[in-house]
């Protein structure tokens, strides 16, 4: 029988070395067991839950792909007319893909009417449980399944999209970013994204040893190189203001990082790579000179 | 049809537990208590929850759901942890 004590049952079908399963695992480890998850659907939602069978032992719920903010938002308001809200903390964790693009409108309209709840991104920068289509979350020359590197194209064409700051402009009294390669830094926002009041985001970069093609033993290491080389900004805002940094004491080149996965290859060899290279490069110093990192 | 309002799908809570994953383990985690310093690095970076603390403050491997991933042998400082090839 299984002798863990976790929060996150053991027995799930994330592949080995999953950040998903790191990221709930940190989550409602943070938040202890009087919360309720909601979550869209994702890697998350169908590793963690093969029916007849779930992995969480908290209440959990999942609806829909675009309406995990919305079940958030009614699960509060269901608490609060049944005067049962007490200190029940609500965490919607979505993927990227069911973040930044499919769910936004849900999750606007859920930070606008101003809901107690916290929003988790767990984002691993593409569509993986189907099979790594690009998402608004994947970040500028990765190739995908939908934006494949080759003789035209260097993959993806588009940066990140920057949905913290989306979040912040939505008058959110706390927003962090963090990684789950910081399992201490991330367990400290989340559990204090959920004791604010209102609508709280929180967005966690995950590495994906399947997407971004490298061992599943390094999930933790490839979090650290993206940190490290400032091309994921850890930080809190609160209230609109930048509270805390995480601030990096040995910023490494791009190409530790980059070289590293398979996802970003194919710029060590086309033609005109290097200034691919360099462009990431620009990304991060901004970053680090942006956020004084 | 039933008038009543069919509620969805609903499960056991931490019921996975029933799927032992060890079995998709290709290389074994080793651990060897000597070296050792319980600093609790490899516990707390399972994403499987199988790194389980004993008594005295050291760790032991639930193999029934190891699925051999490595970050635990990866991410400890005093090399504590040596991955093998399974052999069955």
């Amino acid at each position: 029988m299984n002798k863990t004590t976790e929060l996150f049952a053991p027995g799930h079908r994330g592949c080995a070395g999953c950040c998903d399963a790191l990221a709930a695992k940190f989550m409602l480890k943070a938040v202890g067991e009087n919360c309720i998850v909601v979550t869209p659907t994702g890697c998350l939602e169908v590793f963690s839950t093969p029916f007849p069978e779930s992995a969480w032992n908290v209440p959990w719920i999942h609806s829909l792909f675009e309406n995990a903010a919305a079940v958030a938002s009614g699960v509060e308001a269901a608490l609060k007319a049944l005067g049962r809200k007490n200190d029940t903390k609500i965490m919607a964790i979505g993927g990227d893909g069911a973040t930044i693009d499919i769910g936004i409108r849900g999750l606007s309209g859920a930070f606008e009417r101003g809901h107690d709840f916290t929003y988790v991104c767990v984002d691993n920068e593409a569509y993986m449980n189907t099979g790594v289509q690009r998402s608004g979350g994947t970040p500028f020359a990765a190739t995908t399944t939908t934006t494949p590197a080759g003789k035209a194209s260097f993959g993806n064409l588009r940066p990140k999209k920057n949905m913290p700051q989306i979040m912040l402009a939505h008058g959110s009294p706390y927003v962090a970013t963090t990684s789950v390669a910081y399992p201490k830094d991330m367990m400290r926002k989340v559990k204090k994204a959920t004791e604010v009041t209102g609508p709280t985001y929180v967005h966690v970069h995950a590495p994906c040893t399947t997407g971004w093609g490298f061992d599943g033993s390094k999930t933790i290491e490839l979090g650290r190189l993206a940190v490290e080389t400032a091309l994921w900004p850890m930080m809190d805002i609160e209230n609109g203001d930048i509270t805390g940094v995480h601030k990096i004491r040995n910023k490494r080149p791009v190409e530790e990082y980059l070289k590293a996965q398979k996802r970003f290859k194919h710029l060590f060899s086309i033609p005109g790579g290097a200034d691919i290279i360099k462009k990431i490069q620009e990304l991060a110093d901004w970053n680090a000179d942006q956020y004084d990192l | 049809m039933s008038s009543k309002l069919c509620i969805g799908g609903i499960v056991e809570p931490g019921s996975t537990v029933i799927n032992k994953t060890g079995s998709w383990r290709t290389f074994k985690p080793i651990y060897q208590k000597e070296k050792c310093i319980k600093c609790g690095i490899c516990e707390l970076s399972c994403p499987e929850n199988c790194i389980i603390k004993t008594e005295d403050g050291y760790y032991e491997i639930d193999y029934d759901y190891c699925k051999g991933c490595g970050i635990c042998s990866n991410e400890c400082p005093r090399e504590t942890i040596e991955m093998v090839l399974e052999e069955k």
